[in-house]
């Protein structure tokens, strides 16, 4: 019988409203920049929608994808792509059998904006201007199928949807194919292309979006007391994840390990946290459990907190009852305050910024946190990004989705 | 309006070319749809759909079979206009 694998992280990939790469938006993420802009459309003022602004990618995939790409892929699969093949090449593009190879990319929302056009063009001209790609570009799976496709993956494509939690679990997901044996490699993120006018009209009515329009950059703020709501983001996290048997041969770079992946779920309401945060709780203790890791070497947690009144909260004291006293000492940093929410991206992009923080030992600035919450039971990293101290570190990345999906990641450094 | 035989094959280059990446003044009367151009039957029905569009004509589905090169496609969308 052999032991479980370790599995570590050869490979960084990602598009986000602060840079068309993972070394861009990190260098944004550590300077405290917000990507959220006033939307160049008159959707807010064609549809009457209460919300004006989103975060955008920076660098549009037209400006990096070829033409016909573009034309055959939805933007969430475009986004993943241009993603996979930056953690691919960042991770010296290995050398596996392809039936060794993985793929599990999730997306939250799925080809919104196939599927919308695409009853638009129904309508107005009727079925025979259907476009025959319609059906590949608008299924959830077609991002996870595209990275597949372009690597020749055989050891299984995957696309797990559990909300804003997709990303997060498409990355669990993939480190159990590891450790089940069923891979050496997988590359698994997550993707999001949703700032169209339907979804925010729909975010909108259900109170979730800030409505601070005249100050886009400033309208994310988890944990200060006027936060009103997220902001909507889009982009992808891409990672590669490898056996640390399978890196050690070929000698490859290791960014960070991932040594714990807990799940659960609420079972309590489709949109509402669940008071106590006994669901997320358990899934945070699952992966420490996991992950062999004692409270006092988690230095470091990258909180879902999408600036919304209830949720930023449940979680913060969620993150104390499992840490307890040591939670005193851990560096709280709520990157959606930059980036915006990523949706289905976010868990992904997240572990990215999880990983960085750990490897280059600074914990990424909250922006925008003028007056903290009282309630607020941790240390928030404010405004300036925070010098992680030496040794072996440990960090926590949560994420959590409507229908009551919780995912806490443990990343060690390597 | 009539589009003439060298719109036609203009236009159709045009869509072939956004379809498959290639060069728009590659895309010739005599070649061939799949042996040259490359063109699986999904990019086919995405192309029939833009030219049926273009030039505001209907390709039946039994007709693309017999569509083998770009040349053959130039002339059912002249001799298919109204």
């Amino acid at each position: 019988m052999t032991s479980t694998p370790d599995v570590v992280i050869t490979g960084l990939g990602a598009t986000t409203p602060l840079g068309g790469d993972v070394a861009s938006t990190w260098a944004a993420a550590r300077a405290g920049e917000s990507g959220a802009r006033t939307l160049e459309n008159d959707w807010a003022q064609t549809y009457e929608i209460p919300v004006s602004f989103a975060a955008q990618l920076k660098v549009p995939p037209a400006e990096v994808l070829p033409r016909p790409e573009i034309k055959r892929m939805d933007p969430s699969a475009q986004y993943a792509v241009i993603a996979a093949r930056e953690a691919w090449a960042d991770a010296g593009a290995p050398d596996v059998e392809p039936e060794r190879l993985g793929a599990v990319v999730s997306s939250g929302i799925g080809g919104i904006w196939t599927t919308l056009d695409a009853w638009d063009t129904l309508r107005e001209k009727g079925a025979r201007r259907v476009l025959p790609m319609t059906v590949p570009m608008l299924m959830p799976n077609s991002p996870a199928a595209y990275v597949e496709l372009e690597l020749g993956a055989r050891a299984g494509a995957h696309a797990l949807v559990s909300a804003c939690a997709s990303g997060a679990e498409a990355i669990g997901y993939a480190v159990e194919m590891i450790r089940s044996g069923r891979a050496d490699v997988v590359v698994a993120g997550g993707t999001e292309a949703a700032i169209h006018p339907m979804p925010i009209a729909a975010f909108a009515a259900s109170r979730t979006l800030s409505t601070r329009n005249d100050d886009p950059a400033g309208a994310s703020r988890p944990y200060d007391v006027s936060r009103d709501g997220f902001v909507l983001g889009e982009g992808a996290g891409i990672v590669v994840l490898e056996s640390a048997e399978h890196a050690a041969a070929r000698g490859a770079t290791v960014h960070g390990r991932i040594a714990g992946v807990g799940l659960s779920s609420d079972g309590y309401h489709m949109t509402s946290p669940e008071p106590s945060g006994r669901g997320q709780i358990a899934a945070m203790r699952a992966a420490l459990e996991q992950a062999d890791v004692a409270a006092a070497d988690v230095v470091h947690v990258n909180a879902h907190a999408t600036s919304t009144v209830v949720g930023d909260l449940i979680e913060a004291r969620s993150v104390r009852e499992v840490l307890g006293a040591d939670a005193d000492h851990v560096a709280l940093s709520a990157t959606k305050s930059m980036t915006g929410h990523l949706l289905g991206g976010a868990g992904a992009l997240e572990t990215i910024f999880t990983v960085l923080a750990l490897r280059d030992r600074t914990a990424p600035p909250t922006i925008n946190v003028d007056e903290p919450d009282p309630e607020l039971v941790l240390d928030l990293v404010r405004g300036e990004a925070r010098t992680l101290r030496d040794g072996s570190l440990a960090a926590i990345n949560n994420s959590f989705g409507f229908g009551g999906h919780n995912v806490a990641l443990v990343l060690t450094t390597p | 309006m009539a589009f003439s035989e060298q719109d036609i094959l203009a236009g159709l280059a045009e869509i072939v070319s956004e379809e498959t990446g290639l060069p728009a003044d590659s895309v010739t009367s005599e070649k061939s749809f799949t042996d040259d151009l490359d063109i699986d039957s999904l990019s086919m029905m995405t192309i029939v759909t833009l030219a049926e569009e273009k030039f505001s004509v209907r390709i039946p589905d039994d007709e693309v079979k017999n569509l083998t090169t770009v040349g053959d496609a130039v002339s059912y969308i002249n001799g298919a206009q109204g």
